[in-house]
């Protein structure tokens, strides 16, 4: 078949061979999104970080299930960047998402860390990409918030939803130290639990302390599990929306992202070309055995290491 | 970089518990597998969408419910429908010994019965999924 039309027709099979080439390093995979690029930047892309079992994919289920009542296509990636760099993994994040399974109208991928170059959000940009060139109109990233991989995956998303649950204390610690500036919309998940109100408090001085920024994250609280508060987080993603476009922020992001994309594939390029160079594991082991005798020091190493490889 | 073969295990039927389709999800993980997990009463529509929309190389699924005749077949035909019928298809959980040739005749290419060691499961994948062009 042809993956490529048929990738323009919303064709779900070929969707999900081009991430799968696209995870796993396949050539092809990028030869696809240089063609149809042109065809990317329709969709709009919500980012879901969390702490582990604060809610995210019933949630997800939940907002996918009211934003397929208004005829919009809708994607989901799953990411789980905690399962193991090498070897198997068990994702099971589409054990929430069972009704979504039978609707046409909805596309979800699961995918594990795995042993990418420039970590997960290397593989997780260019499958957002797809999914847009197939048509849908709503993408929704859910991953784990827990360090800088899911940092870098919402970056890629217009929207990002931070879910916590209350009396996360911990989490918290977790939260201020950098995941809280990266929120544009903080639910308050499993508010039929006590101390939902003290945590939507704890958020909002947290938020305080942020200064003053054109756009203030509304703290909301849902019982993803109830279908509650599903509603009002849809308005809140789509008033954020509306200040991105209005501001000139959404250009801003957007260019911003395919700036980074660039840079990230170079990065990526030089890496490969490092590891590929037939001498650099032979200089490496010998800088080594220098800077272990104290002969040497890696910064004179890693020039000479890179002014010896052949960059075209 | 080497691709991990990619497995749904799924629960078709209404039969309440998934300890069976647990303990193969995690042999096969431990085998180095990417296991897409869906949990419990699945239909075969809803199994044959998650199987493409994941691009696995195999469906396993396990079932005590006894209505393993009809919604194993079923999905077998819904990925042949979908033009994926290079997923490999196995099946586990009780089923009788005198329905499995029926189930192979159908497309079904492997059943497992209770007490089969999950490394049979595990090899009999790695050498049946169809090797990627
Ligand atoms: N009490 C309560 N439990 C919930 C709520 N939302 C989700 N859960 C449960 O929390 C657990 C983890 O949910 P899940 O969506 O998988 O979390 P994730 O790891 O963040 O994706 C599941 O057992 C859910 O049923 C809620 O609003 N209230
Ligand atoms: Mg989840």
């Amino acid at each position: 078949m042809d993956v490529k039309a048929k990738l323009l027709e919303g064709n779900k099979r070929a969707a999900a061979r081009i991430i799968t080439w696209i995870e796993s390093g396949d050539p092809r995979g990028y030869e696809c999104l240089k063609d149809l690029y042109a065809h990317a930047g329709h969709a709009y892309v919500i980012g879901i970080t969390g702490p582990p079992g604060a809610g995210k994919s019933t949630l997800t289920d939940q907002l996918v299930k009211r934003i397929r009542k208004t005829g919009k296509k809708v994607s989901i990636i799953a990411v789980d960047p905690t399962s193991p760099f090498t070897g198997g993994a068990i994702l099971g994040d589409r054990i929430r998402m069972n009704d979504l399974t039978s609707d046409a109208g909805v596309f979800i991928r699961s995918m594990g860390a795995r042993g990418y170059l420039g970590g997960i959000s290397e593989a997780t940009a260019p499958a957002i990409k797809v999914l847009d060139i197939m048509g849908s109109d709503v993408i929704i990233v859910e991953t784990v918030g827990v360090g800088q991989s899911e940092i870098d995956i919402v970056k890629h998303a217009d929207t990002t939803v931070m879910v916590t649950v209350p009396g996360l204390g911990d989490d918290i610690q977790t939260i201020k130290a950098g995941i809280m500036e990266i929120g544009d919309v903080f639910v308050v998940n499993k508010a039929d639990r006590d101390g939902a109100k003290r945590t939507v408090l704890e958020l909002e001085a947290m938020l305080d302390f942020n200064g003053e920024s054109p756009w203030r994250p509304p703290v909301l609280q849902a019982i993803a599990q109830q279908g509650k508060g599903i509603e009002v987080l849809i308005e809140a993603i789509e008033k954020h929306e509306q200040f991105l476009r209005e501001s000139g922020v959404f250009e801003a992001h957007r260019r911003r992202n395919i700036k980074s994309e660039i840079l990230e594939l170079i990065k990526k390029a030089v890496m490969i070309r490092v590891n590929d160079h037939s001498e650099t594991e032979q200089m490496l082991d010998a800088y080594v055995d220098q800077i272990a005798a104290h002969e040497q020091n890696p910064f004179t190493a890693a020039e000479q290491i890179m002014a010896h490889i052949q960059f075209k | 970089m080497e691709r991990p073969i990619r497995v749904l295990v799924a629960k078709p039927g209404l039969d309440g518990h998934d300890r069976g389709a647990k303990v193969i999800a995690r042999a096969l993980r431990d085998a180095g597998m990417e296991v897409i997990y869906t949990g419990l009463r699945q239909t075969p529509e809803q199994i044959a969408n998650a199987a493409i929309q994941e691009d696995v190389d195999c469906v396993a699924m396990s079932i005590l419910s006894g209505a393993h005749n009809t919604l194993l077949p079923k999905v077998v035909h819904l990925l042949k429908e979908e033009g994926a019928d290079d997923i490999l298809v196995i099946g586990g959980g009780v089923i009788p010994d005198e329905d499995i040739p029926g189930l192979k005749e159908e497309g079904i290419q492997a059943v497992f019965t209770p007490g089969t060691p999950t490394q049979v499961t595990v090899d009999f994948i790695k050498s049946h999924v169809t090797p990627r062009a």
